[in-house]
């Protein structure tokens, strides 16, 4: 079953999860939690679509469009035409 | 000559201490209030604190001053190694998400200092915050290294070391009042001239009041903002600014609706509205950008902001500017 997040980019398949628990050590706002051997999603709202986790999961079960929340390299790399970097 | 081969390693390791010296402490202040903002470096390699042997830990940082003293300062009285990456002089988290702080600098960096013939041991402790540039398990594929991620914040890292296990507490960012006043600072120092500028030239324009506005709008929208951010009335960063924008404007609204009564009454009411019209979005812009700056601001949520209100604003403050245009032409702008 995958997870897709209401509030960001972030999706997640559970049953991709082994539960290593990468993510939950990873995640600086506390969105993943371990709960009985797998991990699940527990705020997120709270996804600030960093990317660590998605990098970190060697098993491919987070899927987030990673990138910095930053208003000000968006709007720069939207009037030079350039790609913002990730 | 025989001396020299006689080293494990032909790579240079450099000594380093833990304590700050006065000199750090000078160049800490210089980047943070944004004096040669991109020159505040750390040769990139590895360095030896105190007295480490083949078993002692290795920290990884960046090689921007802030991160690597952070680190070295929080390690006192423990014997390691510090492997600094090369990430331009920025610090851990940015340029993680650069891909700087990345997977290959990190597997590259091994190699260049010869780590595995430094140390026995195989295992590195990462900041957590350098996470979203590096796949642990590649670095182990790849290196023969294991990762292992630390505490977000160097000072938690005596208390981590003691089990190699972070508390929730830890791994959680946080952005309390001196960060947001921390990080505002250097916007409000990188402003300071260009303001006075404008202030300056508004004061021909429109006197005082007038030039007292440049100065309340930026420093609403750099100083206020970012230390009112949790208690501001809105639902994002746009829509808080433009409260604050309104709030800062008023006093100056109805002072130009109030003063000098013999002046026609629409007269001052278009004084007052180019108050309202110009300050608010201007405020409200500034509060946007400093989306960059937080500890928690996503990719989707801020472009779904600059989509939502930019056009809003813009039409907002070109309204504004067409009546201060219109106004000053007919010489009628409000002189108090």
């Amino acid at each position: 079953m995958r997870l897709v997040s209401e509030f960001n980019t972030l999706q997640y398949e559970v049953e991709a999860c082994t539960g290593c628990g990468v993510c939950v050590e990873v995640c600086p706002h506390g969105v993943f939690a371990m709960n009985s051997h797998v991990a699940r999603v527990v705020r997120p709202d709270a996804c600030m679509e960093c990317g660590a986790c998605q990098i970190n999961c060697p098993f491919g079960a987070i899927l987030v469009d990673s990138g910095t929340g930053c208003a000000s390299a968006m709007i720069r790399a939207a009037l030079t035409g350039k790609k913002q970097p990730t | 000559m025989q001396i020299a081969t006689s080293f494990p390693s032909q790579a240079v390791i450099r000594a380093i201490q833990s304590r700050l010296t006065s000199a750090d402490h000078l160049e800490h202040f210089l980047a943070r209030v944004g004096i040669n903002r991109m020159q505040h470096r750390v040769t990139p390699g590895l360095y030896a604190l105190g007295n480490p042997n083949s078993e002692s830990p290795v920290f990884v940082t960046a090689n921007y001053t802030l991160s690597f003293d952070a680190l070295r300062s929080a390690l006192s009285g423990i014997d390691g190694y510090i492997l600094v990456l090369d990430t331009q002089g920025v610090n851990v988290w940015c340029a993680a998400g650069e891909g700087t702080f990345g997977t290959d600098e990190l597997v590259r960096r091994i190699e260049a200092c010869q780590l595995k013939e430094v140390v026995s041991q195989r295992q590195l402790i990462l900041p957590q915050l350098g996470a979203p540039g590096i796949a642990a398990h590649e670095i182990r594929k790849r290196s023969g290294f294991k990762v292992e991620y630390g505490p977000v914040r160097a000072a938690d890292l005596p208390e981590y070391l003691k089990t190699h296990q972070a508390t929730p507490e830890m791994r959680l960012v946080r952005f309390t009042l001196t960060d947001r006043l921390t990080v505002a600072a250097v916007d409000v120092m990188v402003a300071l001239l260009p303001m006075l500028i404008v202030a300056a030239v508004m004061y021909f324009l429109g006197g005082w009041w007038a030039s007292a506005a440049v100065v309340v709008t930026v420093l609403s929208g750099l100083l206020l903002f970012p230390a009112l951010l949790p208690w501001l009335p809105g639902s994002d960063f746009t829509s808080k600014g433009f409260s604050l924008g309104l709030l800062a404007a008023s006093p100056f609204a109805i002072v130009m609706l109030l003063n000098q009564p013999e002046t026609a009454w629409w007269l001052r009411a278009g004084n007052a509205l180019c108050y309202l019209l110009i300050m608010p979005p201007l405020v409200a812009y500034l509060a946007l950008l400093f989306t960059g700056s937080t500890t928690f601001t996503s990719r989707s949520g801020v472009k779904k902001e600059i989509f939502t209100y930019i056009p809003r604003l813009a039409w907002m403050l070109g309204a504004g500017v067409v009546l201060l245009i219109a106004l000053f032409v007919f010489g009628r702008l409000g002189r108090f």
